[in-house]
């Protein structure tokens, strides 16, 4: 049995066997498979032999006959080492002697090829290491590729265990079979954690070396609730596991009872709570929670998990659908937020150093009209069918956001022309959600009817740490002093010019915030589905005086240490059962 | 590697085995891994041993290419005459 501690991201317990997914690019650990997988892992080890050997037969054939000849006689090496029998029988015979991975059999075989060339004193050959080491990185990133698509088909339950996930792959995830997710790399509020939080699937993240603890099929507990997952659990520590199950299950009921009454205070305020949504299909599961609309669409993800771009049309299906669940309802889609951790990336030719500073959101929209165009088309087509509110993402200055009125403007004289009936006082809002925006809320509050402040790039602009890097992802909080006073600027100018704002961070989710929020004056908010009974729980337990008072507290605190601590006691004290 | 893979692409045109021997290790003559693994720099002495059909053709295609055709390369010593 081992214990390891990391970062819960979503709720709930789940106990299972695992799946690991390795890396191409990190060390593959000595990992253990059962006797009867090895006909399997050696079958996979003679695939990607097959596979990496067609894609360098491709390779050397695309290089041009003169310049390219150097290349081709790298890659007719490296040709007949993938031909080499010898080579693959030393793979697979690993795979049969030791029970251990395709991957760690690739990897350890091919490594011990490369030191050996190094530690000969030939230069000549002693350079030829960097050969293997290409044929290795091949070899791995066709296993773990094929790995990947063998989850998105799971046929049975498992938990899945990774060093890193991106968006795409758990946009595939089939939420009938995965049970959990645990990643050795990611933080709160990395894209893992908030596709599994509105999955409703339990999650764990920054587990650091995680993927070296496991072998396939190990027995996993993933505690989302206390952020700590198990390998291999003795009975009783199962046995515990199982009533502690059941005891949460239990308070997810007697939360779900709310469900009809309205998020209000004792003192009597009303307060919207709004659901974040991927897909359409999650619309269903935030009406069951109680949600009141959509706060939050990120419709990005109409663009992951595919090759081609959707079509007008999809976007008017995913659309018209995710409003015919609310009616009359308010249904907030954010333009396509696409950009450094999501897509574009990949089908770049230059990488960008610096993807959170770069071409992504808006900017990459206003870079790509037609795409741009094509979603408003679709959702101006589909904003007659109810209350359709537009909001753009990362909006950093008034020139953009009145270049995206523009191309929406374009886009109604377009539908105009095509004799196509539209909403034509559809409410148009953005994101808050950097610093600049943040500071300038008063002039960009003439021009949009609403603010929704992104909390998850808020802090992570205001503070300079990369949500996903987890050596730096304790730096990373949203109730950091400057955090606070950067939201309550936007609060306080959004109010004198009588602009309606609400919070579809991760903070809006987080028990221990909701007090802080409330007290600082917002009244709507928008989170993951299976947040907002327990969200709902605290609002109706507190009176606005205390939340001021709260409020009034944090802001003259000068540690966000201070802070969270005070904000945990404040929220243990109203709902214990959820800490 | 590009003598190694001359040597590996001739001794696998013939049925026979081939086996090629350095000091006290013996290697496939058709693995390019192991042939790679020898580590043989130049001046270095081999023994080349076939078994099969045509053990007499693979063994005279082999002198063929590592002594007279020495793989297309100088030898250091040619190298340094030629400069």
């Amino acid at each position: 049995m081992e214990i390891k501690k990391g970062v819960a991201v979503s709720p709930g317990i789940s106990i299972g066997k695992c799946l690991v997914i390795d890396a191409e690019d990190y060390r593959i650990p000595r990992r253990l498979i059962e006797p009867s997988q090895r006909l399997t892992e050696t079958q996979r080890v003679r695939n990607v032999f097959k596979d990496a050997i067609e894609e360098l037969i491709k390779l050397q054939a695309e290089q041009e006959e003169i310049e390219g000849q150097k290349m081709k006689d790298i890659f007719a090496v490296h040709l007949s080492y993938l031909r080499d029998r010898t080579l693959r029988k030393k793979i697979t015979d690993m795979i049969n002697a030791e029970s251990v991975t395709a991957e760690f059999a690739v990897s350890s075989t091919l490594r011990d090829i490369a030191s050996h060339f190094s530690k000969v004193k030939d230069t000549y050959i002693s350079e030829r290491a960097a050969d293997i080491y290409d044929i290795e990185h091949r070899l791995l990133r066709l296993l773990v590729g094929g790995k990947r698509q063998d989850i998105a088909a799971l046929k049975e339950e498992a938990v899945v265990v990774a060093r890193e996930l991106s968006p795409t792959q758990t946009a595939s995830f089939n939420k009938e079979y995965i049970k959990g997710i645990a990643t050795g790399a990611g933080g709160r509020t990395s894209h893992t954690a908030i596709v599994a939080r509105s999955l409703g699937i339990p999650a764990v993240v920054a587990l650091e070396d995680i993927t070296e603890s496991v072998n396939a099929g190990d027995t996993v507990i993933i505690d989302g609730n206390r952020g700590i997952v198990i390998i291999n659990p003795d009975d009783s520590t199962i046995q515990q596991y199982l009533e502690y199950a059941v005891e949460y299950t239990e308070l997810e009921h007697r939360l779900d009872a709310i469900r009809e009454k309205p998020a209000e205070t004792r003192d009597g305020v009303r307060v919207e709570l709004f659901g974040n949504i991927e897909f359409p299909d999650e619309a269903h599961s935030v009406l069951e929670k109680g949600g009141e609309g959509i706060g939050l669409y990120r419709t990005e993800f109409l663009y992951l998990n595919r090759d081609t771009e959707p079509t007008e049309q999809e976007h008017y299906e995913a659309y018209s659908r995710t409003v015919a669940v609310f009616k009359s309802r308010p249904v907030i889609l954010r333009t396509v937020d696409l950009g450094a951790d999501k897509y574009t990336q990949s089908r770049r030719y230059a990488r960008e150093p610096n993807p959170f500073l770069g071409l992504r959101s808006i900017r990459y929209c206003l870079q790509n009209l037609t795409m741009f165009k094509t979603q408003l088309h679709a959702i101006m087509r589909a904003s007659v069918l109810g209350d359709l509110r537009i909001m753009f993402p990362l909006i950093t200055n008034l020139q953009e956001l009145m270049q995206a009125k523009m191309v929406l403007g374009d886009v109604m004289e377009d539908l105009d022309d095509e004799g196509i009936p539209y909403n034509r006082k559809i409410k148009v809002g953005i994101m808050v959600e950097t610093p600049a925006a943040a500071l300038t809320a008063s002039m960009l509050a003439k021009d949009v009817e609403f603010f929704s402040i992104g909390t998850n790039d808020l802090t992570q602009y205001t503070l300079a740490v990369d949500r996903g890097n987890e050596l730096v992802s304790t730096l990373y909080s949203s109730v950091d002093p400057a955090v606070i006073r950067l939201i309550r600027t936007v609060i306080q100018d959004a109010h004198k010019a009588r602009v309606e704002t609400s919070v579809c961070g991760e903070m809006a989710s987080e028990p221990e915030s909701v007090m802080l929020l409330l007290g600082l004056g917002i009244r709507k908010l928008s989170m993951a589905a299976p947040m907002i009974p327990e969200i709902k729980q605290i609002i109706r337990s507190v009176t606005v005086e205390e939340c001021n008072k709260v409020a009034r507290k944090v802001l003259g605190m000068n540690s966000e240490r201070q802070i969270s601590s005070f904000l945990r006691d404040a929220a243990r004290k109203i709902l214990p059962e959820a800490f | 590697m590009r003598p190694a893979m001359q040597f590996v692409d001739t001794a696998s045109r013939f049925q026979s085995s081939v086996t090629v021997s350095k000091d006290d290790t013996n290697v496939d003559g058709k693995s390019i891994m192991q042939m790679s693994m020898l580590a043989a720099t130049c001046g270095t002495r081999l023994k080349i041993k076939a078994e099969g059909t045509d053990a007499a053709e693979a063994v005279e295609a082999l002198r063929d290419i590592v002594e007279i055709k020495k793989f297309g390369e100088p030898t250091p010593e040619e190298k340094s005459r030629q400069a």
